[in-house]
């Protein structure tokens, strides 16, 4: 077998490869549901109407891509220049301790204050938090998959510390978790009465923000370059090492916005499962997304989606919500194939 | 009971074995994925559905051993998709190891609700039990620490010799050290590198699978959604501290497991009693990044390792 | 040896065809190779050389055609059968793994994998025979990566002679050696065909193919388009053959040199694992002037290359430029300062594969003349792009497209325009026509005798002897790191470059003393 590039390919070729990836993915869950002993149509009707049936669903739906549109841009915006960032898990902690500590009362700032001053401390221990894989891999060539992998069981046991130390809410009755975030500490609702926070909103932002870095910026043309050919890069003079570690700071920032904007928008309170594994499912929609920072907003849609309509379905039949994981995972797995699959022909030579 | 007490109590090497015992396996199974020239980061999922495919096949009646089997044939399964996606078609060994990872894991948590609906806790199985081998037991403090343990550690040990002796001493290894050091090489003697390194990544995932069915068949008895925690990591960075070799990574394999032996046993002491319990959690992780930078300077890399081979290219 | 028709036919061709795609890559060849006779298969790049030995083993199926080897028909498409036959084939590129020793690489594939040991002993043993059979002196149990190229050739010679090989190709083997080498090279040839073995030489350097061979076949763009006998065909008709017509390289006559620009003054740099660095040398390049650097590859050409174009600073030593010492050096500095340099490997250093040709364009100067406050200014990016096509003529259809769609020779252009329009005062050009068609190569060496002309220093890194000799003002060697005297246009036989590039003459020199 080999494969062999296509120079232009037609849009059938660009088209055909991703929805046969969907379909694959569905056909895979559909399997799995029937073991399981649920009806397949059924299944994926409940997950649908579980997401968007009802106001409720789809506010929830749109809270819960929340802080998945920041990790999903914190990792395609890593992962387009080659820094394989996969602790968003731990930059995302890194953020929300960062707004628990300034925001339970230790500042008495008005809310115009307290809000922006919050969000940048979350970006800049998140931002932190990355710099030292980044460095590791740029000084001594220590692969970041690892560390920055390794750095997200050290930190969250760091974040238990704190919940059962320093950061104890001793109101709390023994639980681990931290006092509550007052009031000018809080992301208000965008609409009064409907559960949805400005955190949304922010999200939204920032993609069009990463969109314009992109693709306008002269660091957005050394992001690309450098994860492109970094060897090539080098000799023509852009300062990679510099880059990488901008792009560190960038990523680590945007999922450290994620962990504010869970405590702040939506929890109110840092616990230890304040975060699902949202840096780690962000690497799967930021691959959905194909890294484009916009389509982050459509892949975390997506995947917000399937996650919450299959907790309700779930509820609702006897098929395990693991099913979204699976879904996500082997949509994963099949959509980097189709894409390979639109730019090669595969020969049997 | 101070440092110095702990390091020569026989139960705390015994123990320092037992916990290396799941870190040889998949240290070595990694070592051969990416002696071959494949970084196989699905490694952390495979050890989590060798763990539940081996405890579940036990307490659905199969033997001991036919549980490893089981594990071992899960662990291969999972390893040829990752090496379809990464050999023939070069895709990013990142992506598709991370991707693996999540879908293992769902995979086995979903199967494990299939299967066990409406429990609470998981039911326990008949795990391995220590087998002191003849005279070499009754030695003084080796005996109890290397030979009173399960049998399924001693395959550890002699898969580790194996894996040695094949990777040095045989053609078939030396055709899969090439194809990690240089693939073309192995094309030019007509050779297939994809057979080689897709057979590298499927056995060296089996003994991942295997890696992770010791904690549910041999160190505890029963299955645990978090029971992994890492371990997977982990054993990438013994592969690089090992110097991609298979009786370094062992050893290094049994220093980090005395680390981590060491850092329980402090809990109750009296550092214990001052230092917050996290902090010696946190242990076994930096230890694996300190060995990954102590080692970033002088280690054997393969040369071709996260190089994808498609022969029409020059 | 005569080729005579008696002779056993060893292998046989027959209307091979194979098309990729658009391209036809080779037409309806044939030809006999006979027992102990030497075939040249002579051919620019690109003509179609490389994939008929593919086809022959097995890499690629032919569309049409068949290969007869010793009278049997070769399965195709079996990368094995051709080996198993007694074919051996030595790459250009080597295929050695550098962390394997000597023995390791020459046994792989040897013995059937399920096999249970490797046997070094006797492997060793029989590796000893036969390189003091053909003269090919290699210690079995080193290192490969510790080799020097030409040790590492004799070691894919001896692969193949290992296996018993009647029939031997050889694809550019005298292009990584000294000239010295290369004859040492054709004496083992001589002996071995004197015990039976065929060999098929494939090159474009037609003093050597009039040397070795019996027979020239000379491929032009995929097809056979003639057969000579060595004794009764010269090489000017071998070059018209080559390239179809009469080609006129550029005529460069050799100028003054004018004001020093850049000074290197016992410059060192460290050994890059087994890629040589620099010893304590000194070199000057001058306004107006081709300075070439000869020598084999992997002598400190690459550190040169790299310090000149800001990758790596020198570790002692000082450096000048236009009069002024260098503090800080780097990939940007030397940029600034007016030196434009084109990279030894255009793919994976000169450009980015997947960005289109704007980008591409402008990776040097986005920073100081695309960009202003962070922004940038595409725009004035692709205005700037689309001059660039117009006066370097480069071949595409827009300033849109993916780098990685045009030929060897357009994005070399590229690349020519990028730097030259900046008008550099330095110019290093690293190995600039390696893989291009005549046309491209003619263009690229015309632009730098431009250069040259309007005042500009040129270094010219090549390892094509011919190639220095015939656009060079001053002559360099380097081997090993260390640097000759300058040689003034003419003044030096190739024979004599030669020992240089051998190493020999460097203890006697003062290394200063040019």
């Amino acid at each position: 077998m080999r494969l062999e590039p296509i120079a232009t390919p037609t849009t059938a070729r660009r088209i055909v490869p991703p929805m046969l990836a969907i379909a694959a993915t569905f056909l895979v869950a559909a399997i799995l549901a029937m073991i399981a002993g649920g009806n397949p149509f059924a299944v994926f009707g409940l997950i649908l109407t579980g997401a968007f049936g009802s106001k409720f669903a789809l506010l929830e739906t749109l809270n819960s891509a929340t802080p998945l549109i920041f990790t999903g841009l914190a990792i395609a915006v890593a992962f387009r220049a080659k820094l394989w960032n996969i602790g968003a898990e731990a930059q995302l902690y890194a953020g929300a301790v960062l707004t628990v500590i300034l925001g339970t009362g230790a500042l008495g700032l008005p809310i115009y204050l307290m809000l922006p001053l919050c969000a940048l401390a979350a970006m800049l221990a998140g931002a932190t938090l990355l710099l030292g894989p980044a460095l590791l891999k740029t000084r001594l060539g220590v692969d970041e998959v690892v560390t920055t992998m390794l750095f997200n069981f050290i930190f969250l046991l760091f974040v238990s510390f704190l919940l059962e130390g320093p950061l104890k809410d001793p109101m709390g009755m023994g639980w681990p978790k931290s006092s509550r975030l007052i009031p000018e500490a809080r992301l208000p609702r965008i609409v009064e009465g409907l559960r949805l926070h400005w955190g949304f909103a922010l999200a939204l932002i920032s993609a069009l923000l990463v969109w314009v870095i992109n693709t306008r910026t002269t660091l957005g043309y050394e992001m690309r370059a450098v994860g492109q050919n970094a060897e090539a890069a080098g000799f023509a003079g852009i300062p990679v090492t510099r880059v990488i570690l901008k792009t560190a700071l960038l990523s680590g920032g945007l999922a450290g916005l994620a962990g504010f904007s869970e405590v702040s928008g939506l929890k109110g309170a840092l616990t230890l499962d304040l975060s699902p594994g949202f840096g780690y499912t962000g690497i799967v929609v930021a691959m959905l997304a194909l890294l484009h920072p916009l389509g982050v907003v459509v892949a975390a849609l997506f995947v917000a989606a399937i996650f919450v309509g299959a907790d309700s379905m779930s509820r609702a039949v006897g098929v395990p919500s693991y099913i979204a994981d699976i879904m996500l995972a082997s949509a994963l797995l099949f959509m980097v194939l189709a894409i390979l699959l639109t730019k090669f022909r595969v020969r049997r030579d | 009971m101070d440092l110095f007490d702990i390091l020569l109590s026989a139960s705390f090497w015994a123990a320092a074995i037992r916990i290396a015992s799941p870190l040889i396996f998949a240290t070595l199974g990694e070592l051969i994925c990416e002696r071959a020239g494949v970084l196989n980061l699905g490694i952390e999922g495979i050890m989590v559905s060798g763990a539940f495919a081996g405890w579940i096949a036990v307490w659905g009646g199969l033997p001991l051993w036919g549980g490893v089997a089981v594990a071992m044939i899960t662990g291969m399964m999972l390893g040829l998709v990752h090496s379809i996606l990464s050999v023939p078609f070069g895709l990013s060994q990142h992506v598709v190891g991370i991707g693996l990872t999540l879908l293992a894991t769902s995979l086995t948590f979903y199967t494990y609700r299939v299967v066990l609906p409406e429990v609470s806790s998981p039911p326990k199985i008949t795990a391995f039990q220590p087998y002191e081998i003849p005279l070499l037991s009754d030695l003084p403090l080796v005996g109890p620490a290397l030979f009173s343990q399960t049998p399924l550690t001693y395959a550890g040990f002699l898969l580790a010799a194996l894996t040695a002796l094949v990777l040095y001493r045989t053609p078939l290894g030396l055709a899969v050290r090439a194809a990690g050091e240089n693939p073309s090489a192995v094309a030019a003697q007509g050779l297939s590198v994809t057979a080689i390194r897709m057979g590298a990544v499927t056995v060296g995932s089996g003994f991942m699978a295997v890696g992770g069915a010791f904690l549910t068949l041999s160190a505890f008895d029963s299955f645990f959604f978090d029971m992994v925690n890492g371990r997977g990591w982990i054993c990438i960075a013994l592969v690089v501290f090992g110097a991609w070799k298979p009786g370094k990574a062992v050893l290094g394999a049994i220093l980090f497991a005395a680390f981590d032996a060491l850092q329980i046993r402090l809990q109750q002491t009296g550092i214990g009693a001052v230092v917050p319990y996290q902090v010696f959690l946190m242990m076994p992780y930096f230890l694996s990044i300190l060995a990954l930078v102590v080692m970033s300077r002088r280690a054997e890399i393969p040369a071709a390792l996260m190089v994808p081979f498609n022969k029409g290219e020059r | 040896m005569n080729t005579n028709t008696e002779a056993q036919v060893v292998l046989r061709l027959q209307g091979i065809t194979k098309c990729f795609g658009p391209v036809t890559a080779n037409e309806d060849v044939s030809f006999d190779l006979h027992r102990g006779e030497v075939i040249a298969l002579l051919g620019e790049n690109g003509a179609g050389k490389t994939t008929l030995m593919n086809i022959l083993f097995g890499q690629y199926t032919a569309d049409a055609g068949a290969v007869e080897l010793f009278g049997q028909p070769l399965p195709s498409g079996a990368p094995r059968a051709a080996l198993d036959a007694g074919v051996g084939m030595v790459h250009q590129h080597f295929t050695l793994a550098d962390n394997l020793t000597v023995w390791e690489n020459i046994v792989l594939g040897v013995d059937h994998l399920s096999a249970l040991s490797l046997k070094p002993r006797l492997v060793k043993a029989r590796i000893r025979t036969l390189s003091e059979q053909f003269h090919l002196k290699v210690d079995p149990d080193a290192k490969v990566g510790r080799l020097t190229v030409g040790e590492r050739q004799r070691v894919e010679i001896l692969k193949a002679l290992y296996r018993d090989a009647k029939i031997l190709i050889l694809d550019e083997p005298t292009a990584v050696l000294t000239p010295q080498e290369a004859e040492a090279l054709f004496a083992t040839l001589r002996e071995a065909i004197a015990t039976g073995l065929s060999v098929i030489f494939i090159s474009h350097k037609l003093h050597e193919v009039m040397a070795i061979s019996h027979r020239v076949l000379v491929l032009r763009h995929g097809k056979l388009v003639a057969e000579r006998a060595t004794d009764a065909t010269n090489r000017e008709e071998l070059a018209a053959l080559m390239v179809g017509s009469e080609v006129t390289a550029p005529s460069i006559e050799t100028r003054a040199p004018g004001p020093a620009l850049l000074k290197l003054s016992k410059v060192s740099t460290p050994d890059h694992g087994a890629a040589p660095g620099l010893k304590l040398l000194d070199l000057t390049l001058a306004a107006g002037q081709i300075t070439g650097l000869a020598g084999v590859s992997g002598n400190g050409q690459a550190a040169l290359s790299n310090l000149l174009s800001g990758l790596i600073s020198p570790t002692t030593g000082e450096m000048e430029l236009a009069g002024s010492p260098v503090k800080t050096w780097s990939a940007r500095s030397a940029i600034a300062k007016g030196i434009a340099r084109i990279p030894e490997d255009r793919h994976k250093t000169g450009t980015i594969a997947d960005f289109d040709l704007t980008e591409n364009a402008i990776l040097e100067t986005y920073a100081s003349r695309f960009s202003r406050r962070g922004w940038m200014d595409w725009a004035r990016a692709r205005a700037f792009t689309k001059e660039l096509i117009q006066t370097y003529d480069v071949r595409c259809p827009g300033p849109d497209i993916r780098i990685r769609l045009l030929s060897g020779g357009n994005m070399q252009k590229l690349i020519l325009g990028r730097v030259l329009e900046e008008a550099p005062q330095i110019i290093l050009a690293n190995q600039p026509v390696r893989g291009l068609d005549i046309g491209a190569v003619n263009y690229v060496h015309g632009e730098l005798a431009k250069a040259r002309d309007r005042g500009a220093a040129v270094l010219l890194i090549s390892e094509d002897l011919d190639e220095i000799m015939q656009l060079s003002d001053v002559i360099h060697v380097i081997s090993e790191g260390r640097l000759s005297p300058g040689f003034a246009r003419g003044s030096m036989k190739p024979s004599e470059l030669g020992a240089w590039m051998a190493g020999h003459g460097f203890d006697a020199e003062a290394p200063d003393a040019a």
